[in-house]
């Protein structure tokens, strides 16, 4: 259990400096997402299930989901306009 | 504002509107002005040439004056073009590092000085935290003891939190929503931003729709579970209300705004976001203004462990778990389309 504890924490401070380090907006989400994820399961593991629960829903879902919409709307997706270009 | 008198140039407002305009101009347009009303003013004055000489003089000295300071701004906009955007650079990496070490600084002092785990005399072991737990079951009747403590004990936290969603989800819909005009038609901005959200949005994709066909019941009824069962297992208002939200957001992301309006507009959002937050205030009103805990609301506590059971937790964790869904839909939508 020790060594389980101990790789989600290094996970997780992994992935937050990951989330500053990363040049492209949108993998940076998605490894925010991850950190979400992480920091669920320490919850888990320090025996308060309620925030858990509150972090998978709040931090990995609806924060993520909101961050997408604010990333299409400025026009930050790199993948999408190249692909039309290509299509036109 | 129709209204303009004669003078309006010469009042505060105008002279600052030139002044936005024409940049150094308004000085000299004043000057201009105010010389030409003293010579109309002035044309069979005996003293009409000694003004007309001290205006002169007046307005040579204005000139050599903007010539000096338009020398003055031209080195300046040089100087910060070459050396000045140098040392500023400098200046504010040197200023941005210092703060981030003085902050990371100042929390691990924070931490250090917190008491240790585990040690008796720390404030979590005091005699608050031991009576929550050891008769938070009997008094609130909420097998789980956060629940009993979110919304017994510090019930009015809880109140504040869901205002403070409330709120902002208000905020939200006047920054972004897009109106119509007066007459109901839509404006170019929303025809704009409907055709912009039609052209980037998966239009019956088919996986998507199969996935969240499967998908968004499972997810509803799960977040149903968390909210209903707040009081015996982990879980509750806030985080059944946010995986109600999330599920809302997957069944309008894969069927579009069309279907989605048929049960949730904003009189939709209004009515139950009230509704959930005044049935609150009205439920714990009087134990809020009394200050005490405790209070019996007429509600049998019930066994504990069976669904219907510690009294008032119930129905409190059904209305934060409303106000969040739609707090979250709201977002989502705003964020999006900037309308439902």
């Amino acid at each position: 259990m020790d060594i389980f504890r101990l790789l989600m924490l290094v996970t997780l401070v992994i992935c937050a400096i990951a989330v500053s380090l990363t040049k492209n907006l949108l993998s940076s989400i998605i490894v925010y997402m991850a950190y979400s994820l992480v920091m669920s399961v320490i919850w888990i593991l320090l025996e308060s299930p309620d925030l858990a629960i509150t972090e998978a829903a709040v931090g990995a879902g609806v924060t993520s989901v909101l961050f997408f919409v604010t990333l299409k709307k400025i026009h930050a997706i790199q993948g999408e306009s190249s692909d039309e270009q290509a299509q036109q | 504002m129709s209204k303009r008198n004669s003078n309006w140039g010469n009042t505060l407002q105008g002279r600052f509107l030139r002044w936005m305009r024409f940049g150094w101009e308004p000085m000299d347009v004043l000057l201009i002005d105010k010389m030409s009303q003293d010579r109309d003013e002035s044309v069979n004055d005996a003293l009409s040439a000694a003004e007309n000489l001290r205006d002169l003089q007046l307005s040579e000295k204005y000139n050599a004056d903007t010539a000096i300071e338009h020398s003055i701004m031209q080195e300046l906009d040089e100087w910060s073009l070459s050396k000045g955007r140098k040392i500023v650079n400098r200046l504010y990496a040197l200023l941005s590092v210092t703060l981030c070490v003085t902050v990371i600084l100042l929390l691990l002092e924070t931490v250090i000085a917190m008491p240790m785990r585990g040690v008796a005399v720390s404030p979590t072991n005091n005699e608050v935290s031991q009576r929550y737990i050891e008769e938070g079951m009997e008094e609130t009747g909420a097998v789980n003891i956060v629940a009993g403590m979110i919304l017994d004990y510090r019930a009015f936290d809880t109140l504040g939190e869901s205002t403070v969603l409330f709120i902002a989800a208000c905020a939200v819909l006047i920054l972004l929503r897009i109106d119509r005009d007066k007459d109901g038609r839509p404006t170019q901005e929303l025809i704009a931003a409907e055709e912009d959200d039609r052209s980037h949005e998966p239009k019956s994709d088919r996986i998507l729709q199969g996935s969240a066909m499967i998908l968004t019941p499972v997810v509803l009824l799960f977040g149903i579970y968390v909210v209903l069962n707040g009081h015996l297992s982990p879980g509750g208002g806030f985080s059944g209300g946010a995986i109600i939200g999330a599920g809302l957001i997957l069944y309008l992301n894969a069927f579009g705004f069309a279907k989605a309006s048929r049960f949730f507009s904003y009189k939709t959002f209004a009515l139950i976001t009230l509704l959930s937050l005044s049935f609150y205030a009205l439920a714990k009103a009087y134990s809020f203004y009394c200050g005490a805990n405790g209070l019996p609301s007429g509600i049998p506590l019930g066994t504990p462990g069976s669904i219907l059971s510690s009294g008032l937790i119930l129905p409190l964790n059904i209305c934060v778990g409303m106000v969040v869904a739609c707090t979250m839909y709201i977002f989502y939508a705003m964020f999006r389309k900037g309308g439902i």
